[in-house]
C-alpha cells in the first residue's frame, strides 16, 4: 500500500449517458515515472481531469497517499502535494517570469495571502528562491520578462518551475510535450527526468518516443477502459495495443 | 447597456498589463502628492457641497473599480451597498443621534456585512451570470428600502444632523465638513492602493489573469474573490454613508439600479483597471450632472452620448489614454 503514491478504484465518469472512463483501476508506484497514453479519444484527458480534481466521477474512488481525495477541492489536492500542469501552457501572462514562480513559492511559503494591508515588498524574501528556481529551468536571463512573451517552450518550463515552487510530492503532467519542437522536447525531456528525482510522476503524453525513454511504466487507455499496463517493451508487443492504434487510424 | 459594456469590460486588463516598474510607482507618488495638493486648494476655488459630492462619487468609483479592474467582477449591484450604507448612516445619525464619525461608521460596517452575505452568494457564478445576481440582490434591497418603515419610504431620511464630529467640531460649515470629507476619501484612496500592491494584490492579479493555474498552485480563490467583494462593498458603503451626512439626505435614489448603472459609467469614463481614474470619472460625470441641470432631462440623453463615445472612441478611459501614452500604468 504504502509503495503507492497514486490509486484509482473502479474510477467511472459519464456524460449523458456516455462512458468517458470507465472502471479504471490505476496504480502508480511511488517515484515512477508514469505515463497514461491511448489514441485520441481513449479517456486520458477526462482521466486526468478527475485525478486532478477538476471533474468529479460518476462512481470510484481516488486515494493519494492513502487517503481517499474522491470529493476533495482542487486547491486543496495541491495542497496535499499533488499538483497538475496544463495541456495548454499556463502561466500567468501579465506577471514577470519571476512573479509567476513567486506567486506559487507564496502559497507554499506564506499559506494564504489575505493580507491586504501590507505592502508587496514583503514577498521580496521570496525573490532569491524564485531566481533559483527560475535558473534552474534555465530561465535566468528572461527573469523580468513577461510571461505572454516567452516562447512556447519557454512557457511549459516555467509552467515546471512554478509548479517546482510547491515542492510537490507528485506531479500530473498533461501532454508536457504537446505543440513542441524537437529542441524543446529534447530541453523539456531533460528536464522532467531531472525533476522526477525523489518524485512521482504521471504524465498524459502524445509522444510515443518520449513515453519509451522517461516512463518506468505505461498504462494504455481505450474506450474508457484499461487496456494493457505494463513498461514499454511489454505494452508495444500487444496486440491489442496495436490494434487499438492502427484502428484508430494510426497507420 | 449590457452590450455596450461588454467590448469594455474585455479592454479591462489593458492598462494593468503595462510593466510596473520603479518609476512607475514614482510617478504614483508624484499622483498622489499632486491629488493632496488639489483637495486642499480646489475649495478656495469651487464650491465645497460640489467638490464633496464628487469625493463621494469618486470614492464609490474607486471602491466598484478594485473590483472590476482588479478582480474581473461586474457587480450591477453596487448601489445596495452606497445605498444602505447611506440609509444607515442617516438614520443612526438621526434617530439614535450616533455622533458623524459613528455614524459613518456604522453605514460602512453594514455594506461589508451585506456584501459579504450577497457575495457569499454570488461569487460562485462569473461573468454575466455574476452581474446578473448582483442586479436581482440590489433590487431586492431597493424593494426592501420602498416598503420598510425605517427608510421613509419615498420620502428616504431627510434633515439629517450633521452634529459634532467625535461630540466636539461642529460640522455645520461646509469647509469644516470637506476637511472630513477629503481625509476620508484620501484614506479611502491610499488604503485601495496599499491593497492592489499587496500579497493579497497579487493573488489577485493571479487569479484575474489564470483562475484554474492559480487554483492548481493551492489557493481558495474564491475566498479571494469573496474578501475583494467585501472589501470593495465596504469601501463603496463608506462613501455612501459619507454621503448621506454631506446632503443630510438619504434616499431612494442611492439604492436605486441607475445609481449601479452610475459607478459603471464614472469608471469607464475614468478609466477601468487604472489606480485613478475613477477620481478623473467621478470630476466628468459630476460635473456634467451639476452644470447641465438646466437641460433637465437631457442629462442622461448627454451622458449616454458620453457613454457611447467613451466605449467607441478611447476604451482605456481619460486616465487609461494618459497611461498608455505615458507608456506607465497609473
Amino acid at each position: 500500500m504504502s509503495d503507492l503514491a497514486l490509486e484509482t478504484d473502479g474510477l467511472t465518469m459519464e456524460f449523458k449517458g456516455f462512458r468517458a472512463v470507465s472502471d479504471v483501476a490505476l496504480k502508480v508506484a511511488r517515484g515512477s515515472i508514469h505515463a497514461l497514453i491511448g489514441p485520441n479519444g481513449a479517456g486520458k484527458t477526462t482521466c486526468f481531469n478527475l485525478l486532478t480534481k477538476f471533474l468529479t466521477p460518476t462512481a470510484g474512488s481516488i486515494r493519494f497517499n492513502g487517503r481517499d481525495i474522491t470529493r476533495t477541492k482542487p486547491a486543496d489536492v495541491a495542497r496535499l502535494g499533488l499538483v497538475r500542469s496544463f495541456q495548454i501552457s499556463a502561466v500567468f501572462p501579465h506577471l514577470t517570469v519571476k512573479e509567476n514562480v513567486r506567486i506559487a513559492l507564496q502559497r507554499h511559503r506564506r499559506g494564504d495571502s489575505f493580507d491586504f494591508w501590507r505592502s508587496q515588498s514583503v514577498l521580496n524574501a521570496l525573490d532569491s528562491e524564485a531566481l533559483e528556481l527560475v535558473e534552474a529551468v534555465g530561465l535566468s536571463s528572461f527573469a523580468e520578462t513577461i510571461a505572454s512573451e516567452l516562447s512556447y517552450g519557454r512557457k511549459r518550463a516555467l509552467e515546471i518551475a512554478t509548479t517546482l515552487a510547491l515542492s510537490p510530492e507528485m506531479l500530473l503532467l498533461d501532454e508536457p510535450m504537446a505543440g513542441m519542437g524537437r529542441e524543446d522536447v529534447e530541453r523539456t525531456e531533460a528536464l522532467i527526468r531531472r525533476v522526477s528525482e525523489g518524485r512521482t510522476i504521471l504524465m498524459v503524453e502524445h509522444n510515443l518516443s518520449v513515453v519509451a525513454s522517461l516512463s518506468n511504466r505505461i498504462t494504455v487507455l481505450a474506450r474508457g477502459r484499461i487496456l494493457a499496463e505494463g513498461d514499454y517493451a511489454t505494452v508495444s508487443r500487444d496486440p491489442q495495443v496495436i490494434e487499438a492504434y492502427i484502428g484508430a487510424g494510426h497507420a | 447597456m449590457a452590450d455596450t459594456l461588454a467590448p469594455a469590460i474585455e479592454a479591462a486588463p489593458i492598462a494593468p498589463t503595462l510593466p510596473e516598474s520603479k518609476d512607475a510607482r514614482a510617478l504614483h507618488r508624484m499622483v498622489f502628492v499632486g491629488i493632496a495638493v488639489a483637495l486642499v486648494v480646489l475649495p478656495f476655488v469651487l464650491y465645497p457641497v460640489f467638490l464633496m459630492k464628487v469625493l463621494c462619487f469618486a470614492l464609490f468609483a474607486l471602491a466598484f473599480n478594485l473590483l472590476l479592474g482588479y478582480g474581473g467582477l461586474l457587480s450591477f449591484g453596487h448601489a445596495a451597498y452606497f445605498g444602505m450604507a447611506s440609509y444607515l448612516s442617516a438614520y443612526s445619525a438621526k434617530i439614535w443621534g450616533l455622533t458623524p464619525e459613528l455614524a459613518i461608521l456604522c453605514g460602512t460596517a453594514t455594506a461589508g456585512v451585506l456584501g459579504f452575505v450577497f457575495g457569499s452568494l454570488a461569487i460562485r457564478r462569473q461573468g454575466i451570470y455574476f452581474a446578473m445576481i448582483t442586479l436581482a440582490l440590489a433590487q431586492m434591497v431597493f424593494f426592501f428600502a420602498l416598503q420598510s418603515k425605517f427608510t421613509g419610504g419615498e420620502d428616504g431620511i431627510q434633515a439629517v444632523p450633521r452634529g459634532h464630529l467625535f461630540g466636539l467640531v461642529s460640522l455645520a460649515d461646509d469647509r469644516v465638513l470637506y476637511v472630513l470629507v477629503a481625509s476620508i476619501f484620501f484614506g479611502g484612496l491610499l488604503l485601495i492602493y496599499r491593497i492592489i500592491h499587496s500579497p493579497f494584490g497579487q493573488v489577485l492579479k493571479a487569479i484575474r489573469d489564470n483562475e484554474p493555474r492559480a487554483i492548481s498552485l493551492g489557493y481558495r480563490t474564491h475566498h479571494y474573490k469573496l474578501a475583494l467583494f467585501v472589501l470593495s462593498t465596504t469601501l463603496a458603503g463608506l462613501a455612501g454613508a459619507t454621503k448621506a451626512i454631506v446632503f443630510q439626505l438619504a434616499s431612494l435614489t442611492d439604492v436605486h439600479w441607475s445609481m449601479s448603472g452610475e459607478v459603471v459609467l464614472i469608471t469607464l469614463v475614468g478609466g477601468l483597471g487604472t489606480v485613478f481614474g475613477p477620481i478623473a470619472g467621478a470630476l466628468v460625470i459630476v460635473t456634467m450632472e451639476n452644470y447641465l441641470a438646466p437641460f433637465g432631462a437631457w442629462v442622461t440623453i448627454i451622458q449616454g452620448v458620453v457613454f457611447v463615445v467613451c466605449v467607441l472612441v478611447f476604451r482605456e478611459g481619460i486616465v487609461g489614454m494618459i497611461a498608455r501614452w505615458a507608456k506607465r500604468p497609473l
